[in-house]
């Protein structure tokens, strides 16, 4: 007989809802998705969940397990005490049950300057000068960083903040070796780089282990320092530019 | 290979023990309002912190060399101080614990509050780090003099406990201060491409070491921290006559 | 939405689905004046391609000097056992170069080699180290640069939209699609002078597979329903390496990069068994042989605790497995509590690639019905019998990029498309709204886990007439029962009405590959025929396997093998691997 557990899934819409509880059988290694599944198929048919690849690559099963911003698919069962409680992200606004409308994210995508190569590829290009992007093009854009990121969970400020996953984004694209657009100003003023408090929940919640704050926000924020808070460096750079 | 198939069959997964949320926050409070008080008591209330060859880094660099007599420990601790308020670490803990802003990850904030994160007065003065980190190297330098000299006695070269202790303040607040992220951004940061500036690999490998060091920066600013505490305090119970240095050599 | 109102759309390109495939396209058919629409089912940046992770295969010769097209056109043609259309392995082998070069110019950011080149790593059947790569996360580079490309590029994507049905003329040209929006339940009508299918492959009609569950092929069938052929259906991938246990994640990729690194393979006693199969290629043998391989091991007596094998990377040390396979590290510690660089590991084959699909035109990815185009795994031509690894991420690029030009071009000469009639509007809703808000017919869960309990058993690595036609009878039951679908719930985020319309795809597919697989009576690549274990290099060797639905029904045809023209052919014939003019001939190093 196998161990049984329960699960408290959040079922409604933007009219409102509440968690229901269903009971599942436990396998060996299972992860919160299977059991999310396990329900939809034997239970709720009809139980909204988003989800593609099952494998922790596609970022899109993203929800709240027990308070936690978490990927489904790769939060194990056995690896939580007691009953689970499974919750939409809390930052976007909620479709159906575990579903969001994150839409937001693509719109805020579409503002960043795109790469601006500085002469034509192939390029030549060394390992040590592209690491830095090479680690923030990790993202799966599952947005956990977006919805635990006390700026646009708390306080709603989308208006004034593009979120931790568009900061590595301009990061990616400021420190690529090969790329001559100049998105500083952008990054204080449009994308509100200020916005953040390097509280690092953002870091701690990314699934492939990014250090969003470490490597992109701070560095960011010390570019943008340099350019508008430091006339000394600021004059320097402009000399070496030429 | 029986011993291979159990290896490799995963054993339930062993539950990881987490502090409940809050003792992070309330660690936090309690270490730097106390270090605060400590700090008000030990600036405001003493004229020297002078022991023999012992200097405490509260009074360092010795401003009484230059006719300033009163309090003397203001004239000099504002640019650590500054440092330590302006640093990314620290105001990661204090955003949080102080302001509740987040209080912890993924939980409710006071509703209602206005938010301009480090967009207005007077978290925006953050982006003057730099210019403490400045400053606070000029600090360093006295502080490396007076650890040495905490090993010359007037008898000639010896070791106290006083004499480690303020290396190890020395040596601890070094690696604060270098790991950084403003002089991590200064040595290589700044830079989108390590090879086409001058001295590439010097460049590169400096910046990843200071990267190394970097992500313990939160260790590093407690440890000197309270290393600064300790050797403060040392100097002040020999002063005040409590304890009797111990010459190990 | 109130009834009776359904929103129609006009554009002149549509194009199903979001990969690889369908993003390149979309890229090149945007331009000014031409309005172009992807369709994609789910997120946008979320598709199986994400799921690639070696590399993609383009003979830039940065680490072997002596690769060249030729090479890889030769080592393209070998693996697929010559069944691949001679036309797409050269012109994919061709403009690979031009394709990769272009995503580094798009943004994306390769390994790169000491000499600050494009860094390349070995595969399993390439003669040289061939790879372009990101560390194991190659096709989440290459969707990400395309997507980023693509938000900038002047086309509409409609995310998480799901087409039920192409609308046709009387000429059988496509005119539009009916889809509908999987947040609210509305439906749409995409009028289109072109349409692209580019909607991946169906190996999800699988139990253990490598594959985005998402990959069910719903692109391919809405073709087949309309009457595109479908060629060489039987040829189904194996990889040979997929995670065994635990149970909820059988099947996830073990990306061969393991063995290109160095990895080994074992058996429960130790030994190195692929020195017996393949003494020459050894672990980085083909596909099919080392899945093959493994299978035999098991069947031998000779597998891991849970029907594998084990692969042993622990000899190139902790610090290169954590740099070189990130994912895998971090995979085998999170899912199976397993630390790769301190011990083997279990792997067992799944079912990773459908080298079968919509028939094309090896220059326009164009199918047999004028106006309609397809490229991606969805299409078939290039990978024959047997896909070689990191050629099907070159693959999405070279005729994604193609299908594109032709789609637009074609979209640009057909001045009028007649727009679908509001009967057929009406027809293509009724069909869609059929299983939905019913209660007590059949599960579409349930169905889609009988469907994946025959293919697993009846079309899986080993296969026989007996198998095949025992296949095909429980097929028909299931057929039978998907005509009493029912999906519960309201039209918003139905995850049950969605299912219903992926197992009618799969359940179509699914018949094809069954009737291909009993009608090739050889063993070739992939296919292998317990009751004829040998290849027929004369008689079924020259014949691709087409499949259209006829009615009901679906009809098994063959024609033949295009054949090489005599230049090419003298490849094959000199007794020695091509390599680049001016360097010396010899293998990998």
């Amino acid at each position: 007989m196998a161990e049984m557990k329960t699960l408290h899934v959040f079922r409604g819409d933007q009219s409102g809802g509440e968690e229901v509880a269903y009971e599942i059988p436990v396998e060996a290694g299972m992860v919160v998705l299977d059991a999310v599944h396990q329900i939809q198929a034997t239970q709720a048919p009809d139980l909204a969940v988003r989800w593609n690849c099952k494998a922790a690559r596609c970022g899109s099963c993203s929800a709240e397990v027990n308070g936690k911003p978490s990927l489904m698919c790769k939060t194990r069962v056995d690896a939580i005490e007691g009953e689970i409680h499974v919750r939409p992200m809390k930052a976007f606004p909620l479709i159906r049950d575990l579903v969001t409308d994150v839409s937001w994210n693509y719109e805020k995508a579409k503002q960043i300057e795109p790469f601006a190569p500085k002469e034509p590829a192939p390029f030549t290009m060394y390992q040590r000068d592209v690491e830095r992007s090479q680690q923030f093009r990790k993202c799966i854009e599952c947005f956990l960083c977006q919805d635990v990121c006390h700026v646009l969970r708390e306080h709603s400020a989308k208006e004034q903040y593009f979120g931790p996953r568009f900061m590595i984004k301009i990061a990616e694209l400021e420190m690529h070796p090969m790329d001559g657009a100049d998105r500083l100003h952008f990054t204080s003023h449009q994308a509100g780089v200020g916005m953040c408090n390097i509280t690092k929940c953002c870091q701690e919640v990314c699934p492939e282990h990014i250090h969003l704050t470490d490597d992109a926000i701070i560095p960011l924020k010390e570019r943008v320092a340099d350019r508008e808070w430091d006339p000394i460096r600021a004059l320097f750079h402009k000399t070496a530019a030429r | 290979m029986a011993q291979r198939a159990q290896a490799l069959t995963p054993a339930p997964r062993r539950r990881k023990w987490e502090w409940p949320w809050w003792v992070s926050p309330a660690g936090t409070v309690t270490a730097l309002g106390l270090f605060t008080i400590y700090s008000l008591w030990e600036t405001l209330t003493h004229s020297s912190g002078q022991y023999h060859n012992y200097l405490s880094p509260f009074f360092s660099p010795d401003v009484r060399a230059i006719g300033i007599q009163f309090l003397p420990a203001i004239w000099v601790v504002w640019a650590p101080l500054l440092f330590r308020a302006t640093c990314y670490y620290y105001r990661k803990a204090y955003y949080r614990s102080f302001f509740s802003d987040p209080l912890a990850c993924a939980r409710p904030e006071r509703p209602g509050r206005a938010y301009t994160g480090e967009t207005k007065l007077p978290f925006v003065l953050s982006n003057l780090h730099r210019f403490f980190f400045y400053v606070t190297v000029v600090v360093m330098a006295f502080l490396w003099y007076d650890a040495i000299r905490a090993f010359i006695f007037p008898n000639g070269f010896g070791v106290g406990v006083g004499s480690l202790l303020m290396l190890l303040n020395v040596i601890l607040l070094s690696v604060y201060t270098f790991s950084c992220h403003a002089f991590r951004h200064l040595i290589g940061g700044g830079l989108d491409c390590f090879s086409c500036s001058r001295g590439p690999i010097l460049r590169y490998s400096l910046w990843k070491t200071v990267s190394k060091w970097n992500q313990e920066h939160a260790t590093w600013a407690w440890l000197s921290m309270f290393s600064v505490w300790a050797t403060d305090l040392y100097i002040r119970l020999l002063i005040s006559g409590v304890l009797h240095d111990v010459r190990l050599f | 939405m109130a009834d009776g109102m359904i929103e129609r759309l006009s554009y002149d390109v549509v194009i199903l689905g979001a990969g690889g495939a369908g993003l390149r396209a979309a890229i090149e058919a945007a331009r000014p004046g031409v309005k172009v629409a992807v369709l994609s089912k789910s997120l946008l940046g979320k598709a199986h391609t994400v799921m690639a992770e070696g590399g993609m295969a383009v003979s830039f010769g940065n680490v072997d000097a002596q690769d060249c097209w030729q090479t890889h056109f030769y080592d393209t043609m070998r693996g697929g056992k010559f069944l691949n259309h001679w036309r797409m392995a050269e012109i994919f082998a061709k403009e690979a170069p031009d394709r990769v070069v272009e995503l580094e110019q798009w943004g994306a950011v390769f390994d790169r080699t000491p000499e600050g080149k494009i860094s390349q790593r070995a595969f399993g059947a390439h003669s040289f180290r061939r790879l372009a790569h990101v560390g194991d996360r190659t096709g989440l580079e290459l969707i990400r640069t395309l997507e980023y490309k693509g938000i900038h590029s002047g086309f509409d994507v409609f995310q998480e939209v799901t087409a039920t049905h192409l609308f046709q003329d009387d000429a059988g040209r496509p005119t539009g699609v009916f889809a509908y929006h999987r947040q609210s339940g509305a439906f749409c009508v995409f009028e289109a002078k072109a349409v692209v299918i580019a909607t991946g492959g169906w190996g999800r009609m699988y139990k253990v597979t490598s594959n985005s569950w998402e990959s069910t092929g719903e692109g391919a069938a809405l073709a087949m329903r309309a009457g595109a052929e479908m060629k060489d259906m039987e040829m189904v991938q194996f990889h040979p390496t997929g995670m065994v246990w635990p149970p909820g994640v059988r099947g996830l990729l073990v990306t061969e990069g393991v063995r290109g690194e160095g990895g080994i393979l074992l058996n429960s006693e130790g030994e190195r068994f692929m020195l017996r199969y393949d003494p020459e290629k050894k672990d980085l043998s083909s596909r099919d042989i080392v899945a093959r391989s493994i299978y035999k091991e098991v069947q031998a007596g000779r597998g891991s605790p849970h029907g594998g094998a084990f692969l042993d990377i622990t000899h190139r040390g902790a610090d290169f497995i954590r740099r070189k396979l990130p994912n895998m590290y971090d995979q085998y510690l999170s899912l199976a509590d397993i630390d790769i660089t301190k011990q083997p590991f279990e792997v067992a084959p799944t079912i990773h690639y459908t080298m079968g699909g919509i028939s094309v035109d090896p220059e326009t990815a164009a199918t047999n019905l004028e106006g309609l185009f397809a490229a991606g795994e969805s299409a078939c031509g290039l990978h024959g019998a047997n896909r070689l690894g990191g050629n099907s991420l070159t693959d999405l690029l070279v005729f994604g990029r193609r299908a594109g030009i032709a789609a637009r071009d074609y979209a640009a000469g057909r001045t009028k498309a007649s727009a679908p009639s509001d009967s057929a509007v009406a027809d293509a809703e009724a069909r869609a709204l059929a299983p939905l808000g019913k209660t007590g017919g059949e599960s579409p869960y349930q169905l889609h886990r009988e469907l994946q309990e025959v293919m697993g058993e009846h079309a899986a690595i080993s296969r026989s007439r007996e198998l095949g036609e025992a296949g095909l009878g429980k097929l028909e039951e299931i057929k039978e029962r998907t005509k009493r679908l029912s999906a519960p719930g309201s039209r918003m985020y139905n995850p049950g009405w969605h299912a219903t319309f992926e197992l009618q795809a799969m359940v179509l597919l699914a018949e094809a590959i069954l009737q291909g697989s009993l009608w090739r009576e050889e063993s070739r690549g992939a296919h292998w025929r317990l009751d004829f274990p040998d290849a027929d290099d004369q008689g079924f060797g020259k014949l691709n396997s087409i499949c259209r639905q006829d009615g009901t029904k679906i009809t098994l045809s063959t024609q033949p093998v295009p054949e090489m023209p005599e230049e090419l052919a003298a490849l094959f014939s000199s007794g020695h691997m091509p390599v680049r003019e001016g360097t010396d001939q010899g293998g990998h190093s």
